[in-house]
C-alpha cells in the first residue's frame, strides 16, 4: 500500500471527496457495461428488491467526522482536519428519540466520538435512559492521545458503555500500515488499560469487542477463526483479553475507494464482492434494523449511505421529524457499495450477519 | 486469441471448466472444497501448504489465489515467505539428493 496520507480527501481537494463522484464510479464501468450485475439486479434475482426496513433496533449516531487518525480504509474520510461536529442541540434531539424509540441499541461513532466537546455530556445523558446496549466505537489511540482522555476507561466503566474498538491485526506492521505509525503500540496500551478496569474479562459485564477489517484489497476471513487467532496472539504477547471479534468488510467508498483505484485493485475487488455475494446475508443486512444519524441530524439507512449523502427514502429526513412508524417499511437506498455487506458471511457494524 | 499464455482474469473463470465436462468438473470442485475444510489440519495451515505448493508448481493463478487467501486468514508476510522457503528447500533438496545417483554412477563407471 502507498504511504499513509495525513489529510482527508476533503482537505486534499480530491474528486473522491465528492459523494456524487463516488456514486458515479460505482455505477459506471463494469456495472454499466454489464460485466457485473448491479446490486439491484442481483437482489432482484432472489426477489429481495426492494430491500425494506424492518423494526428499528439500532440507532447509530455519528457525532462528528473529526478524528486523531487518518486511516487508509476510512469510509468516513475522517481526520484531524474534519470540522463536522454534532452540536449539543442536535444531541438533545437525539436524546428525545432515544427515549421514545423502541431501539434496544445505541451506537455512537465518528470520527473519534470522544473528540466531540459534548461527548461526555451526551454519554451521561444517554446512559440515564437505560438503553439495553450502549456502544461507543473507540479507536483506542484516543485514550492515549492526550491526558484529557486518559480517564476514558473509567468513564466508560462508570456508564456501563460497551466499547467496540478497531484492531486490524495482532501484529505491529499490519496495524500501523493501515492506521498510522505508532497506532499499534498505543492501541495495545489502551487495551491493557481497558482490561485493567475490568473490560473484556471473560466473566465481566463490561463488554469489549474488537473490529477487524482487512488492511488491503481482500475480504475478511472467517470471523470465528480470526477471533481465535486474535485472542491467542493478544493473550500470549500482551496478556490482553476481549470478548468478541467483529470481522467487517471494507466498503468501496471514500478513502478505501481511493486506495482501490490508485492501486489498480478496484475491478478485482468488485469482482470479489460480487463473486462472494450471499443472498442469505441480504435478509439480515444492518440497514434493515438500523438508522444512522449524521452530525447535523439527518437520517440515513446506514453510516455508508450517510457518507455517500444518500438520505432515507422517507418523509422523515431529519431527527426533528423522526417518526418510527413512518420510517419502518421504507425502501432502503442501495448502490453497488452494498455488495460489501452481502459478501460471504455478510458484514455489519456488529460483524457477520449470515 | 490472447497474446499471453496467462491472463489474471482467467482465474475468475476457473469454475467454467465444468461446462465441458460437468460430472468430472463437479467431482473435482467437490473434492477441492472438501480438502480445504478444517480437519486434522486447520484451514489456515492448509492455506500455507497450498501457497508453498503453488510456488513449487509455479502456478501464477494459485499464487494469486493463495496469497489472497492467506491475507484473508490473517497470515503474515513472514509466514508466507517461510512457507515458500519450505517449498524451495524441498525443491532444491529433491534436486540435490539426485546428486547421490550421479555419484553412484561416477563411482561405478570411473571409480
Amino acid at each position: 500500500m502507498a504511504k499513509l496520507k495525513t489529510q482527508s480527501l476533503q482537505k486534499q481537494g480530491s474528486d473522491l471527496a465528492q459523494s456524487n463522484r463516488q456514486l458515479e464510479i460505482l455505477s459506471n464501468g463494469i456495472f454499466q457495461n454489464g460485466e457485473l450485475p448491479t446490486f439491484k439486479a442481483k437482489i432482484s434475482e432472489t426477489s429481495q428488491f426492494p430491500l425494506k426496513a424492518k423494526k428499528l433496533e439500532i440507532l447509530q449516531i455519528n457525532v462528528g467526522y473529526m478524528c486523531n487518525q487518518v486511516c487508509e480504509h476510512c469510509h468516513v474520510d475522517a481526520g484531524p482536519d474534519r470540522k463536522e461536529i454534532m452540536t449539543r442541540d442536535t444531541m438533545k434531539q437525539c436524546l428525545e428519540v432515544i427515549k421514545n424509540s423502541g431501539a434496544h441499541t445505541l451506537d455512537l461513532t465518528g470520527g473519534a466520538p470522544e473528540m466531540n466537546p459534548d461527548f461526555r455530556w451526551f454519554v451521561e445523558e444517554a446512559a440515564k435512559v437505560g438503553i439495553r446496549d450502549f456502544i461507543v466505537r473507540s479507536n483506542l489511540t484516543i485514550i492515549r492521545a492526550n491526558k484529557k482522555y486518559y480517564d476514558l476507561p473509567e468513564f466508560f466503566k462508570k456508564h456501563n458503555v460497551h466499547v467496540v474498538s478497531s484492531m486490524p491485526h495482532w501484529t505491529r506492521g499490519k496495524t500501523d500500515k493501515q492506521r498510522g505509525d505508532g497506532v499499534f503500540d498505543k492501541s495495545i496500551k489502551a487495551l491493557q488499560e481497558l482490561n485493567a478496569v475490568g473490560y473484556g474479562m471473560p466473566d465481566s459485564d463490561l463488554r469489549l469487542d474488537l473490529v477487524y477489517n482487512p488492511s488491503g484489497a481482500f475480504l475478511p476471513g472467517d470471523q470465528m477463526s480470526m477471533e481465535k487467532d486474535f485472542k491467542k496472539a493478544l493473550m500470549e504477547d500482551f496478556n490482553i483479553q476481549f470478548h468478541n471479534l467483529f470481522a467487517i468488510t471494507n466498503l468501496p467508498i471514500a478513502r478505501f475507494l481511493d486506495y482501490l483505484i490508485a492501486s489498480e485493485n478496484y475491478e478485482d475487488y468488485m469482482y470479489q464482492l460480487v463473486d462472494a455475494y450471499n443472498p442469505a446475508a441480504v435478509a439480515n443486512v444492518m440497514c434493515t434494523n438500523t438508522l444512522s444519524i449524521s452530525w447535523d441530524g439527518y437520517l440515513f439507512d446506514c453510516d455508508f449511505n450517510q457518507m455517500l449523502e444518500l438520505p432515507v427514502n422517507s418523509k422523515a429526513k431529519h431527527i426533528s421529524e423522526f417518526n418510527e412508524e413512518l420510517l419502518e417499511g421504507r425502501n432502503i437506498v442501495i448502490s453497488q457499495h452494498c455488495y460489501g455487506c452481502t459478501a460471504g458471511a455478510g458484514s455489519s457494524c456488529q460483524g457477520v450477519v449470515a | 486469441m490472447s497474446k499471453t499464455y496467462y491472463d489474471p482474469a482467467d482465474l475468475r473463470k476457473f469454475s467454467k471448466i465444468t461446462e465441458w465436462s460437468e460430472e468430472l468438473g463437479n467431482k473435482f470442485f467437490d473434492y477441492y472444497g472438501k480438502v480445504f475444510e478444517e480437519g486434522a489440519l486447520t484451514a489456515r495451515e492448509k492455506s500455507l501448504i497450498a501457497l508453498a505448493v503453488a510456488h513449487t508448481e509455479q502456478c501464477p493463478y494459485c499464487i494469486d489465489a493463495y496469497t489472497k487467501d492467506g491475507l484473508q486468514r490473517g497470515v503474515t508476510k513472514e509466514e508466507m515467505m517461510e512457507a515458500i522457503h519450505v517449498g524451495a528447500a524441498i525443491k532444491s533438496g529433491a534436486t540435490l539428493v539426485h546428486g547421490v545417483q550421479m555419484m553412484n554412477k561416477v563411482n561405478k563407471l570411473d571409480g
